[in-house]
């Protein structure tokens, strides 16, 4: 699907390879950087909005 | 061993925005069912220029989104942000600021769209110094938020502050960008930008605005109010963070499908769709996040009004999601761009995401700042089933509409012509169906007002705690060494901020970047000149009566258009169009080439089309503008506005600006005789002849010019 557009696109190509480059490189960051997170950090951070002190209804 | 210490949170502030949403979101919904019936009925505009659609329309869509929905994330935000981050926020002081002069902005908007004040760049129509207002105000809540995050007592920053963040640093980059005009009086501008440039710049804007305002806020309160509701943690927090740098990074470029076909550059078009298309994956991880967090609290749903609102709020929000991608492929866009289809698209998000996530918070924040229980859990379950059904009643009848409306603007007939060459066929078919899309819009109301009555009685048994008293271990230091840098990232708000927005300009630069830059991206037409005085005053009334709002100004490169309107656009043809002018819908035929070809008509025509369309177009539902034929065109204006439009780059000769007016005046009465030939009148029984400086003159000059440039020569140089 990707090939279809990009031989709609007249000399621009670079720009659609570049796009998808930047993207894949940023995804896999972020992929590295979830699958880093250690179980407990991520068990207590999911916990933090039910951790206030909220007002018990009467 | 910590220290713990006593504060306070402000519940008043919250109490406050949570008022004013709930008022404006009843205004806002009124003015939309007011537009709705205007579309069988014109004769519902009662009758005055300041309540006809193209001037409310605007004021329906500012309403809900900036009133409403913008009230609603200030609401959630103060309140979560502060038990967040385990303080009270930054500045009582700041906080009263933001809210009463947001509330003035709103009231500004309200006075001034409806006198016409608008720039015509959709859900950006308020003029230059509303615009400036909007950018102090929008300071002050992001300096309030940050303070608030700064004197945190919690160390890490929770995921819904990310999606806080990210939308306060890329609506200011948004809005700013946006609002790039040259005033030309109070309350009147040219954009910076013509033509395609503009357009893209305001679509990458109005696609963003939906995706920063509308989406990445209300995510964020998804993610702290659907774990309170439900009583335990988010599904997975690992996908939220996920979800949220894959959404910001790939939501900015997916801009230009909204000009799909037209005079953009095909790349940039592509890079649009392709982006689309990838936004499937981070909108359906906050989907499935959002709906997961409910696993083993099914039964819950079934009996609590609050969980209903979500489960089928964070639905609405997959369709819209799932069907906005569909939408920028070419192919669908093809049947789709310009009709119903469209409004059922963002009234599946507005109703359903915004609309059912606002009630929900709302149901469960009264009680709680008002330390007592909700009135009636039985209004607020009726309430849920009146706004589901209501949005269906909407969607159903739109989607029905805009397919139809698709499929008889394509139809040729085995003749090889067009089976419907009359626009108002396609219109009248599809009357039915906006009488019932009203209906499911009234509906839709009612609910809010049950809720309004419910709130109202809820409020009225407890009473506000303004100052809710609090306690938590003041903040401890981490130790940097042992940490991962992703947990770095986390308790560094302001590298969370620098980082939001590097990520979302990469997008935005890649597309702008080129389209400004290489001038072959606008190829320049010869034969294509700036308005004359007249012309450009009309437009300006064009712009005033919001006929965009209606009328596109963009022939797409199909058969069945080119049939219907001539040949189709090209970019060089915009390049003295501050603002563009293409417009997305088309409740009437395009006006791209109305005063060239087939389509001209004579002057006599246009009058009295524009004084009472059904006697030229049998059935028209197209509002009456006999109000133009009285009121008298103002050029005190006239040579700044040229002045204006040269330092644009508009090549007017220098010191055209001082022929300007007589220039004006003797075009103007050229178009007077012309009527007066036609057997025209102002009054016929007192035989009064039309005015040379009737404001309808001006606007007839516009559009007559349309579309004359390009058959003058096909040749394109570039």
């Amino acid at each position: 699907m990707f090939k279809q557009f990009l031989s709609g696109v007249d000399g621009m190509e670079q720009y659609l390879i570049f796009s998808m480059i930047i993207f894949i490189l940023f995804f896999t960051g972020v992929l590295i950087y979830v699958w880093r997170m250690k179980k407990e950090d991520v068990k207590e951070l999911s916990n933090i909005p039910l951790t206030d002190q909220e007002t018990e209804l009467p | 061993m910590t220290q713990i210490e006593k504060f306070s949170y402000d519940n008043k502030i919250v109490r406050n925005f949570g008022v004013a949403t709930v008022i404006w979101g009843v205004v806002g919904m009124l003015v939309g069912l007011l537009a709705a019936i205007q579309l069988y009925e014109p004769a519902a505009n009662l009758s005055n220029p300041y309540t006809t659609f193209g001037r409310i329309r605007p004021l329906h869509t500012n309403a809900v989104i900036f009133a409403f929905v913008g009230n609603a994330i200030f609401m959630g935000v103060y309140y979560s942000l502060q038990r967040l981050c385990k303080t009270r926020m930054f500045s009582d002081v700041l906080s009263r600021i933001h809210f009463w002069a947001w509330q003035l902005i709103i009231v500004a908007a309200a006075i001034t769209l409806p006198l016409g004040m608008t720039t015509s760049h959709e859900y950006a129509e308020l003029e230059w110094p509303i615009d400036i207002a909007i950018t102090l105000i929008w300071v002050v809540f992001g300096w309030n938020m940050f303070g608030t995050i700064l004197r945190r007592r919690e160390k890490h920053l929770y995921v819904a502050i990310w999606f806080y963040i990210a939308t306060f640093v890329t609506v200011a980059v948004l809005h700013i960008v946006n609002s790039f005009e040259l005033p030309v009086g109070f309350m009147k501008s040219y954009y910076w930008y013509s033509g395609v440039q503009d357009a893209l710049v305001q679509w990458w804007y109005g696609h963003n605005a939906v995706a920063f305002f509308l989406t990445t806020p209300f995510l964020g309160l998804m993610y702290y109010y659907l774990p309170k509701a439900a009583n335990r943690p988010i599904y997975s927090y690992k996908l939220s963070i996920l979800h949220f740098w894959t959404l910001i990074f790939i939501y900015i470029w997916a801009g230009p499908h909204h000009l799909l076909y037209t005079s953009l550059p095909n790349w940039a078009q592509s890079l649009g769709t392709v982006f689309s298309i990838m936004l499937i994956a981070p909108s359906w991880g906050g989907m499935i996040n959002g709906l997961l967090t409910l696993r083993g609290a099914w039964d819950r749903v079934r009996e609590d009004a609050i969980l209903k609102f979500f489960v089928v709020g964070i639905t609405a929000y997959g369709m819209a999601t799932f069907e906005g991608p569909m939408l920028s492929l070419k192919n669908v866009n093809a049947i789709a761009h310009f009709t119903d289809w469209i409004v059922a698209h963002v009234h599946v998000g507005a109703l359903g995401w915004n609309g059912l996530l606002t009630f929900a918070i709302l149901y469960w924040l009264a009680p709680r700042i008002y330390n007592t229980t909700l009135y009636s859990k039985k209004l607020a379950n009726t309430h849920f089933w009146l706004a589901t059904l209501g949005i269906i009643f909407y969607a159903v009848p739109m989607y029905w509409s805009g397919w139809t409306q698709g499929q008889m603007w394509k139809e040729f007939g085995p003749d090889g012509g067009l089976v419907y060459p009359e626009f108002i066929k396609t219109t009248v078919s599809i009357l039915p169906l906006h009488i019932m899309r009203s209906i499911g819009g009234a509906i839709y109301l009612t609910g809010v007002f049950l809720m309004v009555y419910n709130l109202y009685k809820t409020v009225k048994s407890g009473h506000l705690v303004a100052n809710e008293e609090a306690e938590a271990p003041a903040m401890v230091k981490a130790n940097p060494q042992k940490e991962y840098w992703h947990r770095v990232i986390e308790r560094k708000p302001t590298m969370l901020l620098i980082l939001s927005l590097i990520v979302i300009l990469i997008g935005g630069v890649v597309e702008m970047v080129p389209t400004f830059l290489i001038k072959e991206n606008v190829p320049t037409i010869a034969a294509v000149k700036p308005y004359t005085p007249l012309e450009l005053e009309g437009r300006d009334i064009y712009i005033r009566e919001g006929c965009v709002n209606c009328h596109s100004q963009m022939v797409r490169p199909f058969r069945s258009e080119t049939e219907r309107y001539g040949e189709y656009s090209k970019a060089g043809e915009f390049v003295y169009d501050h603002p563009f002018l293409w417009g997305s819908k088309r409740t009437g035929p395009d006006l791209a080439r109305e005063g060239a070809g087939h389509l001209h008509k004579s002057d006599g025509w246009h009058y009295s089309h524009l004084v009472k369309p059904s006697d030229m177009t049998e059935n028209s539902i197209m509002p009456e503008y006999v109000f133009l034929t009285r009121s008298t065109l103002n050029t005190n204006k006239t040579a700044d506005k040229i002045v204006a439009m040269r330092t644009l780059g508009v090549p007017y000769p220098d010191g055209y600006e001082n022929q300007a007016v007589k220039d004006l005046e003797s075009q103007a009465k050229g178009i007077a005789d012309n009527l007066n030939k036609e057997g025209i009148w102002l009054d016929e029984e007192n035989e009064v002849k039309v005015p040379a400086d009737a404001e309808v003159i001006a606007l007839i000059a516009y559009l007559q010019r349309l579309g004359t440039d390009i058959t003058k020569s096909e040749t394109a140089n570039k």
